[in-house]
């Protein structure tokens, strides 16, 4: 499975905020974007899922098979926010989403358990610091199989010692065979991951 | 689909969720209705369909603003419409319609008979009133979910909403309030407008999600 954008371009609001971005990532490869803000980091990953039209070239999935034949179905996008419900317990959301998204991998317990948050599942989302709910999101991306993982600033919030631990989670991913895509300002403990650098002259 | 069904009534019956302000709306209308229309019991009974309908409708729209809003402030909309490859958008859009009507406008039926009463209404008159509610709220939220999600990036979309969809709704009212009237007052025929109100409700059923998936996919930003 591999991802490939050729000379893509994105705009927001009629404005062109990139053009003529290209990249291939293989099977077990990750790309980081990074780039000051406003330079359409996440412009591109909502590009790249298809939430916002492709302004020029293309990008595409190649060897997904018949689980995930085009991005959208490939992929886990984690944005800003973090599609979790305050009022619903942290256990009744992932559940929802484990439900919803099908291909169901690590149980709920489980996943919370891989991102440190074992034993929460019952409070409610609203309840969780924002360190905590950004992991309980984390935790969303292992509750279903998908081999793509677009991250947008996925260690916002974290402290360091989720960071790492997220890392471990992101080396794993990579290592069957996934592929990730974040954006993000902080180093992110992916060894060997390509880089992509946005809003730079030329 | 059962899971996105079961988290939205559970939504709407928690803390903030607005399956009772429909309700106290409705309940504040009817309330009101017999102290500006003075206590001409003749009056109310004749007039009490129609208004029962009015208020049902106007608490319809209450709600409709948070039916995609609320999946969008928190980032749940990309990843449902994301999901679009697994189930069908217009599927999804369809159960959150009938999670919204289930958890929102139901209560809205089922206070109706109560509120029938002080409108004087014959116990006949309170049963078809009730029976076309039901059958013609659906319409009433289908309809709804197109407009709701045309005005989703709008932060006070719920009144522009309301006009959007209001005109649209014109349909529903007029068949479900002749239905009622036609079971009290002969010769007005109860059935014709009943089916008709039932076949708008099956209709808007495909129409209204369609509409809504559509301008949903589109409406990301």
């Amino acid at each position: 499975m591999r991802l490939i954008a050729e000379n893509l371009g994105g705009e927001r609001g009629g404005a062109t905020v990139f053009s003529g971005i290209g990249f291939v990532v293989e099977k077990g490869e990750a790309l980081v974007v990074t780039g000051p803000n406003g330079a359409g980091k996440s412009t591109l990953l909502r590009v790249i899922a298809g939430l916002l039209p492709v302004a020029g070239g293309r990008v595409r999935i190649e060897g997904g098979g018949e689980d995930f034949p085009s991005i959208a179905s490939a992929c886990h996008y984690l944005g800003h926010q973090n599609a979790m419900k305050t009022v619903l317990s942290v256990a009744e959301n992932l559940r929802f989403w484990r439900d919803f998204c099908g291909a169901p991998l690590l149980s709920v317990e489980e996943a919370l358990e891989t991102v440190g948050l074992g034993g929460i599942g019952h409070l409610p989302f609203g309840y969780l610091s924002t360190g905590q709910r950004r992991r309980a999101s984390i935790a969303k991306l292992l509750v279903s199989r998908r081999p793509l993982w677009l991250l947008d600033e996925p260690t916002a919030g974290l402290d360091k010692a989720s960071e790492a631990r997220f890392g471990g989670v992101m080396t794993d991913h990579c290592r069957k065979g996934g592929i990730i895509l974040a954006a993000t300002h902080l180093p992110l403990g992916l060894d060997g991951a390509k880089a992509l650098v946005m809003g730079m002259a030329g | 689909m059962l899971a996105l069904f079961l988290r939205d009534i559970r939504l709407s019956i928690r803390a903030g969720g607005g399956a009772l302000t429909g309700v106290i709306f409705f309940l504040a209308v009817i309330a009101t209705i017999p102290f500006g229309v003075g206590p001409d019991l003749n009056l109310l009974a004749r007039i009490g369909p129609a208004i029962l309908w009015i208020a049902a409708l106007l608490a319809c729209l209450l709600g409709l603003d948070r039916l995609f809003q609320a999946d969008r402030e928190d980032d749940s909309l990309d990843l449902l419409v994301l999901g679009h490859d697994r189930h069908m958008l217009a599927l999804t859009v369809l159960v959150k319609c009938l999670a919204h009507w289930a958890g929102s406008v139901l209560p809205l039926v089922v206070a109706a008979p109560l509120l029938g009463l002080f409108m004087n209404m014959e116990p006949i008159g309170i049963g078809a009133t009730t029976l076309t509610l039901l059958v013609g709220t659906p319409a009433i939220t289908f309809i709804g979910a197109a407009g709701a999600a045309v005005a989703v990036a709008l932060p006070r979309g719920g009144l522009l909403i309301s006009v959007l969809v209001l005109p649209l709704t014109i349909p529903v009212l007029i068949f479900g309030v002749s239905a009622s009237y036609g079971a009290v007052t002969e010769p007005d025929p109860f059935l014709q407008p009943f089916l008709i109100l039932a076949a708008l409700t099956l209709f808007l059923a495909v129409l209204g999600p369609v509409a809504a998936a559509l301008a949903l996919r589109h409406g990301t930003d």
